[in-house]
């Protein structure tokens, strides 16, 4: 029988939160159209590294894979992007795999994404409707608009333009655009613009909208391809205006 | 409603970038360009400017301030970025780095500017005139200098006009923006051409 053809994968990993990252090499039996997560539930089944040695098996997180969840977001050879739609043979080898380096790690390829979801709760990215009543039908959307929102509807808070965004850094407190982004989605929905103004505020607060330098790497990252840039211009506009009307306008600026 | 305070910095340092900073800039390096006329066009143009009513609250409030202003908050975000173009070669992210890199550039030119001519006029060691420039710029590392110092700071203008247009919420769609690119560079070429001719007659006197 022939030799098995094998593919290697370079993965920087790290122990726990607070251990020091290390290389392990690892050798995993080639099978046609693999991606990377069956490349590492291959170390999973069989944790030998490549000079033999029996280690631990490498920690990932995931869960969909169908790149929708946004939980399996790593760097693969330099590019942050979904390890379940990143197909091994149309990657260049050795594979390497490292954690998002913006993210706090927990143990090896696993990162930390609450930063993410602090950022919706800061920019409100919900619609309140609960009430002890029935509230009743809300507005209608325009299909056209509908369409449009759905579009920003994609971001999954994958965290791949936070790890590409120059400002998201320890240095800084910026949110990162995921979260401009989802403001201007509910402020454009018929129901959770009647909360416009408070999702505004948070993005006027502290890490919030300032903190973009229009690096513009996030709209070329996205896996979703949204329109992350625009957005945030459009938010630019509303914070604006909201400022202006905050200081000059009336005791009433909803 | 809170107060903003980072917003309203962020915001107050676009818009200072442009009026009055980038307007005088544009002024400045227009009567600059009577040089290119002949010494005494200059000195006319200049001795027009330098003896402006209320010259001294001019400066202050239209120049130094702004400027002060301008440059502090500007260094902090130059050192609160992490540079990334080795993975994120894209247009935008280099511009992103060369405009930070160009303030603090621009920031030491024109530091050492202020010192080579307001400061020592202040200090009554020279007269700002046509001769002064002449004899600063006539040493090649100098002149050099200079023209490091113009190329620089006007491409921090242009490029900082994209991103006031991006800032304030004027420029949204891709579409908008890519024009806008295409009309700073344009801005950026023209105000380099200005600048760096009158270096040359300052120099050669041609």
């Amino acid at each position: 029988m022939a030799e098995q053809k094998t593919v290697t994968f370079i993965i920087t990993r790290q122990d726990g939160p607070d251990s020091a990252p290390y290389e392990e090499t690892f050798e995993v039996p080639y099978r046609k159209n693999m991606n990377v997560i069956s490349g590492l539930m291959e170390i999973r089944k069989n944790p030998v590294n490549a000079k033999g040695e029996k280690t631990t098996p490498v920690q990932w997180d995931m869960n969909c894979l169908e790149e929708v969840c946004g939980a399996c977001s790593m760097v693969i050879n330099g590019v942050p992007r979904q390890s379940c739609a990143a197909l091994v043979d149309e990657l260049e080898t050795p594979v390497r795999l490292a954690p998002m380096s913006t993210f706090p790690v927990v143990r090896d390829l696993i990162i930390d994404r609450e930063r993410m979801f602090d950022a919706l709760k800061q920019v409100k990215a919900w619609i309140p409707i609960d009430g002890t009543h029935d509230l009743g039908p809300g507005p209608r959307m325009p299909e056209k608009k509908r369409q449009w929102a759905y579009e920003l509807s994609k971001c999954m808070s994958c965290g791949v333009c936070l790890e590409s965004c120059p400002n998201v850094n320890d240095k800084s407190n910026f949110i990162g655009p995921a979260a401009l982004s989802q403001a201007r989605l509910f402020n454009a929905h018929p129901t959770g613009e009647m909360n416009k103004s408070e999702r505004l505020d948070g993005l006027m607060q502290e890490g919030g909208i300032s903190g973009c330098g229009n690096a513009q790497n996030c709209v070329q990252v996205c896996p979703k391809g949204i329109p992350l840039t625009t957005s945030i211009a459009a938010m630019n506009r509303a914070t604006n205006i909201q400022a202006f009307k905050n200081f000059f306008g009336s005791d009433n600026a909803h | 409603m809170a107060v903003h305070r980072e917003l309203f910095y962020r915001r107050l340092h676009s818009l200072l970038g442009v009026v009055p900073i980038g307007l005088y800039l544009v002024t400045h390096l227009v009567v600059n360009h009577f040089a290119v006329y002949g010494e005494e066009e200059f000195n006319r143009a200049a001795g027009f400017m330098g003896n402006l009513p209320f010259l001294i609250l001019l400066e202050i409030f239209v120049i130094y301030l702004p400027i002060l202003f301008h440059a502090v908050l500007g260094v902090y975000i130059a050192l609160t970025a992490n540079y990334n173009l080795k993975n994120y070669g894209f247009f935008r992210n280099w511009m992103f780095a060369l405009q930070r890199i160009t303030g603090i550039v621009t920031l030491i030119f024109i530091v050492w500017h202020v010192w080579e001519t307001r400061v020592q006029k202040a200090l009554g060691v020279v007269e700002v005139n046509y001769s002064l420039m002449e004899s600063i710029l006539s040493s090649p590392f100098m002149f050099w200098f200079y023209v490091v110092g113009v190329i620089s700071t006007v491409f921090h203008f242009s490029n900082g006009l994209w991103g006031f247009m991006v800032t304030w919420g004027i420029t949204q769609s891709p579409k908008s923006q890519k024009i806008t690119t295409y009309g700073v560079v344009v801005v950026f070429l023209v105000l380099s051409y200005i600048g760096v001719r009158s270096l040359i007659a300052f120099a050669y006197g041609v």
